[in-house]
């Protein structure tokens, strides 16, 4: 049985099919890469699986479980997590009340939430930002913090969105790390990320959507050399 | 632990021991409504401050709390019975909220806000109606149960300490985390786990409970409602806003602050200028809400922790 599974999932916004009859799964223990360019509805899968909005058509299984019609609070409590692309801090929240709070997910105690956060903050090499307000961190910081209050909640299966978008080489160097040490812990990763030199280094399987439709799937080198990938991302040479 | 409940217990001691020193009735008074105001003001905090969901029409519970007390002793029991109400008037105003709550926090916006406004005017209107109720427009009036005002100033005094205590408390616990969470951005906080109608539905109820309190307290201790007052938009509703504005909305001694300056300020000008003393309290309002928005004791907090980070290193950008 897959981790998660969606079948034949659409979703329409009025006239525009944003996903399109989109068949696919992640397995324990895997990095799964999403690419696709701009508006091919990555975002809406994340939205869609996390329950943001229910889908126009389909299912999605959770560990053979539907959650599609679930509302976010209890998705992520069955064990998925997720970042925000447009980074969510709690803003007037330093960085360890912001994961405190998600730590809540798995207690009712203080004092539990808080060894919690500190774990979560230390695993993403936060510590010294602990005590700042959330919304006073730089960009490479916010989207750090996205990753350490997902992990908090304690998930099975981990969505990031973007996590390495307007990033120095130096953070994405040390993101990517971070990455296969959440992976190493046993989480499984969908990720959704343009910087293709990332998503090939990490991913092991790829998935590449456009206008809401799969268009390949595969190993990373198989993907990349699809070429209706190619043509996707460069256009259709005209003759 | 102990010193700073030892410290925390002398304010607390001279306050009690206050009405054994002063007698003067009318400093009394002032002091009553003083705390009335803090409770009032703490209980707005938590839902409008903490939890970022403004209500436009708290005067519903409030109303709520004093007619209940009100109609207990209209019907027949003694004016030290009806003291019941305090706790019935909160419970009533709770239930009141529990249906305006279940109704208004699955939609988001001014949805909630402008609902309890609207409330708050319905029953004005009910209670003006409703003549074998509530006595119409005529209001209901009894003899208050005690004659010196040392025991209204006791009883007021616990109830605002109950409240200060349990905002305390839940603020410190995940029911605190959850409320600040939902205030600082909804979808991040559903994503997080947090069912957001649900605890927002919490927040209403602690805050429209000690609401209810104040309200049938606020009877008890006049011997006087009528519907013009105890559901007044700009006297209640909007008071406990400004009062809690002004002394730092989501801190734990902003509305104690708000209330002790409205209370002074409204009296000291009504004395000096008879009517329209209002007037310089809005004044005041204003120039806080100008020059220093987070009001008195938000303020204070900001040049404190400005103070700290500015003394604390900032952290170094990390080498890869």
């Amino acid at each position: 049985m897959s981790l998660l599974e969606l079948k034949t999932v659409s979703k329409r916004f009025g006239g525009l099919m944003a996903v399109d009859n989109m068949s696919f799964a992640v397995e324990k223990g895997e990095i799964l890469g999403l690419i696709g360019p701009n508006g091919a509805g990555k975002t809406t899968i994340f939205n869609l699986i996390n329950g943001y909005f229910p889908p126009t058509a389909g299912a999605i299984f959770l560990n053979g479980e539907r959650i599609d019609g679930s509302k976010p609070h209890v998705v992520c409590r069955r064990g998925l997590a997720r970042t925000f692309q447009v980074v969510k801090p709690l803003a007037r929240l330093t960085v360890l009340e912001n994961v405190m709070a998600s730590a809540f997910c798995r207690t009712d105690k203080r004092e539990q939430a808080h060894a919690m956060a500190l774990d979560a903050t230390a695993f993403t090499e936060m510590d010294a930002w602990r005590d700042r307000p959330a919304g006073s961190l730089p960009l490479g910081m916010r989207k750090r913090l996205e990753m350490a209050r997902a992990l908090a909640t304690r998930p099975e299966l981990l969505l990031l969105d973007e996590n390495f978008a307007g990033l120095n080489p130096a953070e994405v160097e040390k993101t990517i790390e971070i990455v296969k040490k959440i992976h190493g812990s046993g989480i499984t990763i969908l990720i959704i990320e343009h910087n293709m030199r990332v998503i090939m280094a990490i991913s092991h399987r790829l998935l590449c959507i456009n206008y809401g439709e799969k268009i390949a799937e595969g190993t990373p080198r198989e993907v990349a050399d699809n070429q209706q990938v190619i043509d996707a991302y460069l256009g259709v040479a005209s003759a | 632990m102990v010193k700073k409940a030892f410290l925390a217990g002398i304010p607390l001691a001279l306050l009690v021991l206050f009405p054994l020193a002063i007698k003067n009735p009318y400093v009394l008074h002032l002091l009553i409504m003083s705390l009335l105001w803090i409770l009032l003001g703490q209980s707005w905090n938590l839902l409008g401050g903490y939890t970022g969901q403004v209500s436009f029409g708290h005067a519903a519970f409030f109303g709520v709390g004093a007619y209940t007390s009100a109609i207990l002793v209209k019907s027949g029991l003694s004016p030290a019975a009806a003291w019941s109400g305090l706790l019935l008037g909160g419970i009533m105003a709770a239930l009141l909220a529990s249906v305006i709550g279940w109704i208004c926090f699955r939609l988001r916006g001014p949805y909630f806000a402008l609902s309890v406004l609207a409330l708050s005017e319905v029953l004005r209107l009910v209670a003006v109606n409703w003549k074998q109720l509530t006595n119409g427009a005529e209001g209901i009036l009894y003899i208050p149960a005690f004659t010196s005002k040392a025991y209204y100033y006791w009883i007021i005094l616990a109830l605002a300490a109950v409240c200060f205590g349990v905002i305390r408390v839940v603020m410190r616990s995940k029911l605190g985390f959850y409320f600040l969470s939902i205030r600082e951005d909804q979808d991040c906080a559903e994503s997080l786990g947090i069912d957001t109608t649900k605890y927002k539905l919490y927040s209403l109820l602690i805050s429209a409970f000690f609401t209810g309190v104040a309200g049938s307290f606020y009877m008890n201790y006049l011997g006087f409602i009528d519907p013009g007052i105890v559901f007044s938009v700009h006297d209640i509703s909007v008071m406990m806003i400004l009062v809690t504005m002004l002394g730092g909305v989501a801190t734990m001694w902003g509305p104690a602050v708000g209330a002790v300056l409205y209370i002074l300020v409204s009296e000291l000008f009504r004395v000096w200028v008879k009517s329209g003393h209002l007037i310089f309290f809005g004044v005041l309002i204003i120039v806080i809400i100008i020059f220093f928005p987070q009001g008195i004791v938000g303020t204070i907090n900001q040049w404190r922790s400005g103070r700290r980070q500015r003394r604390a290193a900032v952290p170094k950008q990390e080498a890869a």
